[in-house]
């Protein structure tokens, strides 16, 4: 073959690009540590689906960094529902390209967000730290680990728990409250990029007293090394994380698939699907199923991130470049 | 453009291809960045490019690929040459395993480093005792940068090495030459541009290297934050302009380094050729 | 194999030396991998091997690779044919630019492709009303995977090349032979090793390529995922066993490289090996 026609076949190759998702087909375009909790929940749908309608579909799933994910669906990945880990990286389809109505916190149950987590510790067998609550942290001595809010969204999570507690402590005096943030972030030796590499250091590396993470990532840690090298321990108060959900409706519309989005969002809510939501280690928010599952999710004072000003007035003031977060971290080494 | 030196066929074929294909993977693209780092303004550009923590991670991207390179090119020659020249029990294997930094997806192998560099790890541990951090230091991030260029000098001199053969080093032998003699007068000019070349890929390589770095460089702002990590956290927040102001330095950084090398590369051959 | 005629001494340290530096930096890493894809037995590995994810994550790599190979080929020789055995202006710039995909990082190597075919980007919204899915599909890595692994072939030929300089060829000219049977009878037995490794090299990281990929690549489970994502999933979600298993597939790779050199040292035995 020459060269010529080896180009034009190869560039015909390339064109010739198949959309995958024709039919009923539905991409939920989801965030790093849920693709088990959907794996089995799309199973689950796709049986009810059926029983349902008599139609059988395919649930596709995407899952990377929540900010990533949100991107991607910006710059044209075909998602028909997102369900990511941040309001903002939903407001953002919103905001900027007008993929989803900006009125979608209201178009499901509980701010759209139909299960929930919350920020705990994980510490070595035996608490050999007594780390029992976030004043801990500041304690000379304890090294804490985790993952950086620049680039994970789990972490940001962990952090603004962190200045929860803190305001609270402080009876909402917000230099005080500073002042604390500073005391435990130079507490963290190294700022990993993502949680799960923050979760590999402490584990697999023994690097730190104790891990700032998700209950269910702390649940699945602790799984993973048998149960008997760490335990989690629950602060006295924590964030309520409500990784929401949503119809990308111009993208469901093109695809003719808002009613199924619709139904699968919605199902989640159903007792099936918060069943699914606690069995992997997400809190339901159907009563009767977290009293069943009571033992796997201890009572706690949980907090809003509406309480704290909301996600937008957060953002500007600690994650932003050159905010709280940076001024404080820059702070410790200089 | 005309062709100068040689009355080969295949000139304007072969660079229009090259061209065709330079223009559209590599210009059209990067000519993004450019782009998009110029929506910030000259003023915003300067604010976002040139921060303190930027310089910083610059100044650690740079040395730290610089380091590696060095270090690539003195062990890369090592094994190239031994790889070529002598036969041992188990070298076919050895020669086999070059590749392994390109092949191993980047976090697996920083996950892989950093647990064996880590302060619990099969090095990691001795090396503490004797009172060297590699893991969440700068020494990390070099060793990192090292392991992902390996490959590069290894693999540009091993071929010109077997093209060689052993003529020339045997013909300076025969004339009384000593061994070192040999090494530096006669072969070391014959596979310096092969070295200089891998050298320049591994630097290279090590400036944009992202996953095998990040797991073992600890990220502190200002003391062990390299600067693809400061472009992925500004695409993390949907800054697409912030990040390119900070592709577009590097970028340029690494156009200008690798134009002097190729430039003085071909202006040393030039010479030697009398061209 | 010459013998040596002098003091074996240098010679052995030379070697205990390489093989400490392939050790510490190559091997070492390589059991790692291998301990823990095999931590839970051989069968955890086989089952870990036969999950319908890493199947489906093994065949998208594998036609990734043979896409972007032969494209990488062409532009490979093209180049090092014109900048090798060729003197023109501007030569330097254009050796920088076939370099310069090394230098860019892989967030910005897959960034850029999006902001040239995104939805929010140039092109995008011109395919998007054609239907056409570029970025978020194989076209995308395909391109992406181009852009990373160009330099490899061109950059492994040309110092070789150039060190063989242009007589043999001149010489083949001038006894009447077309140019194509140059290159093909000359000038390709000559660069053959170069050939072969600037073609494993690219090879092994066009498979082996995550951050760029990761950018455009959309991540759908068994459909737009390459194994290096796949081995990012599974670590994600806790599969330490089938993320280093897949992980030790691409480390066998280089057995790929010691099978092609046999072959091709029992075809063409080179002097001085």
């Amino acid at each position: 073959m020459t060269p010529l026609r080896l180009i034009a076949a190869l560039g015909g190759l390339l064109l010739l690009s198949v959309p995958a998702w024709a039919g009923a087909t539905l991409l939920n375009v989801s965030y790093d540590p849920t693709s088990e909790l959907y794996r089995d929940y799309n199973a689950a749908f796709v049986r009810h689906w059926r029983a349902e309608t008599g139609q059988t579909v395919r649930i596709l799933q995407s899952h990377g960094g929540s900010g990533r994910q949100a991107l991607a669906v910006l710059e044209g990945l075909p998602a028909d529902v997102v369900t990511l880990a941040e309001p903002r990286d939903i407001d953002v389809l919103a905001s900027r390209a007008g993929l989803v109505d900006p009125g979608w916190r209201q178009r499901f149950a509980d701010g759209a967000a139909p299960y929930s987590s919350t920020v705990v510790f994980l510490v070595r067998k035996g608490n050999p730290k007594h780390i029992r609550d976030w004043d801990d942290l500041a304690r000379s001595g304890v090294v804490v680990m985790s993952a950086s809010p620049k680039t994970s969204g789990g972490a940001r999570w962990a952090y603004l728990a962190a200045w929860g507690y803190a305001l609270h402590r402080s009876g909402g005096d917000a230099g005080r409250a500073q002042a604390f943030m500073g005391a435990w972030l130079r507490h963290v030796p190294v700022w990993e990029s993502g949680a799960r590499g923050a979760t590999a250091a402490f584990l697999r590396r023994g690097v730190g007293d104790v891990l700032l993470t998700w209950e269910n990532e702390a649940i699945l840690a602790r799984g993973e090394t048998g149960g008997d090298a760490v335990e989690i321990v629950y602060p006295s108060r924590s964030i309520l994380a409500e990784p929401p959900v949503a119809v990308v409706d111009r993208l469901a519309a093109r695809h003719g698939t808002r009613t199924l989005a619709e139904a699968y969002l919605g199902y989640l809510y159903s007792r099936e699907g918060q069943e699914i939501v606690a069995r992997n280690h997400y809190r339901p928010r159907d009563a009767a199923v977290l009293r069943a599952h009571a033992a796997d999710f201890p009572a706690m004072t949980l907090f809003t991130v509406d309480s704290l000003g909301g996600w937008t007035a957060l953002w500007r003031r600690h994650f932003a470049e050159g905010g709280l977060f940076d001024r404080l971290t820059a702070a410790e080494r200089g | 453009m005309m062709a100068r030196g040689t009355i080969l066929p295949g000139f304007t074929l072969s660079l229009g291809i090259c061209l065709a294909v330079l223009a559209l993977v590599v210009l059209l693209p990067l000519a993004g960045v450019f782009l998009h780092a110029a929506g910030l303004g000259w003023a915003g550009f300067c604010r976002v490019a040139f921060a303190p923590r930027a310089l910083a991670a610059y100044g650690l991207s740079f040395s730290g690929a610089l380091l590696a390179a060095v270090i690539n090119a003195v062990a890369g020659l090592v094994v190239a040459w031994v790889l070529v020249r002598t036969t041992f029990p188990g070298r076919r294997l050895l020669d086999a395993l070059v590749d392994l930094p390109f092949a191993l997806p980047t976090a697996v192998a920083g996950i892989a480093l950093s647990t064996l560099y880590g302060p619990h790890g099969l090095l990691g541990a001795p090396l503490l005792r004797l009172g060297v951090a590699v893991a969440y230091t700068r020494l990390g991030v070099v060793a990192a940068m090292t392991f992902i260029g390996l490959p590069f000098v290894v693999r540009t001199v091993q071929p010109v090495l077997q093209d060689l053969g052993t003529e020339p080093e045997e013909a300076a032998a025969s004339l009384g030459a000593g061994r070192w003699q040999v090494a530096v007068r006669v072969v070391l000019p014959l596979i310096l541009p092969a070295l200089l070349t891998g050298a320049t890929l591994a630097f290279a390589r090590a400036l944009g290297e992202y996953g095998a770095v990040i797991f073992i460089a600890g990220n502190v702002p200002g003391v062990s934050e390299i600067a693809p990590l400061l472009i992925a956290t500004r695409v993390e927040q949907f800054d697409i302009a912030g990040a390119t102001a900070i592709a577009a330095v590097m970028l340029t950084g690494a156009f200008l380094l690798l134009l002097a090398v190729n430039m003085a590369q071909l202006w040393q051959r030039r010479r030697r050729e009398g061209v | 194999m010459a013998p040596s005629r002098r003091s074996p001494w240098p010679r052995r340290l030379l070697i205990v030396l390489a093989v400490i530096i392939l050790t510490l930096f190559l091997l070492l890493p390589l059991l790692t991998v291998f301990a823990a894809a095999l931590s839970r037995g051989v069968a955890a590995y086989g089952r870990a091997l036969a999950d319908p994810e890493a199947l489906s994550a093994i065949g998208l790599t594998l036609t990734v690779a043979a896409l972007v190979l032969p494209l990488n080929l062409l532009f490979g020789v093209a180049a090092a044919w014109a900048v090798a055995k060729f003197d023109f202006p501007g030569k330097s710039l254009v050796v920088t630019l076939i370099d310069l995909p090394f230098s860019v990082s892989p967030v910005i190597s897959g960034l850029i492709f999006l902001l040239l075919f995104g939805l929010q980007g140039w092109l995008g919204p011109w395919l998007a009303a054609r239907d056409l899915q570029v970025m978020f599909a194989l076209p995308g890595m395909v391109l992406v995977t181009l852009f990373v692994t160009l330099p490899f072939v061109a950059r492994e030929l040309i110092p070789l090349m150039e060190e063989q300089g242009t007589e043999e060829e001149e010489a083949a000219l001038m006894l009447g032979a077309p140019g194509w049977r140059i290159f093909w009878r000359v000038t390709l037995p000559n660069v053959r090793w170069g050939l072969l490794t600037g073609v494993l090299l690219c090879n092994a990281r066009a498979m082996g390529e995550f951050g760029a990929v990761s950018m455009v690549s959309g991540h759908i489970l068994g459909l737009t995922m390459t194994l290096p994502q796949q081995v990012e999933r599974f670590y994600n979600d806790y599969n330490t066993v089938g993320a280093f298993a897949l992980a030790s597939l691409l480390a066998l790779l280089g057995l790929l490289t010691l099978v092609a050199k046999s072959l091709l040292e029992k075809r063409h035995p080179t002097p001085g090996v």
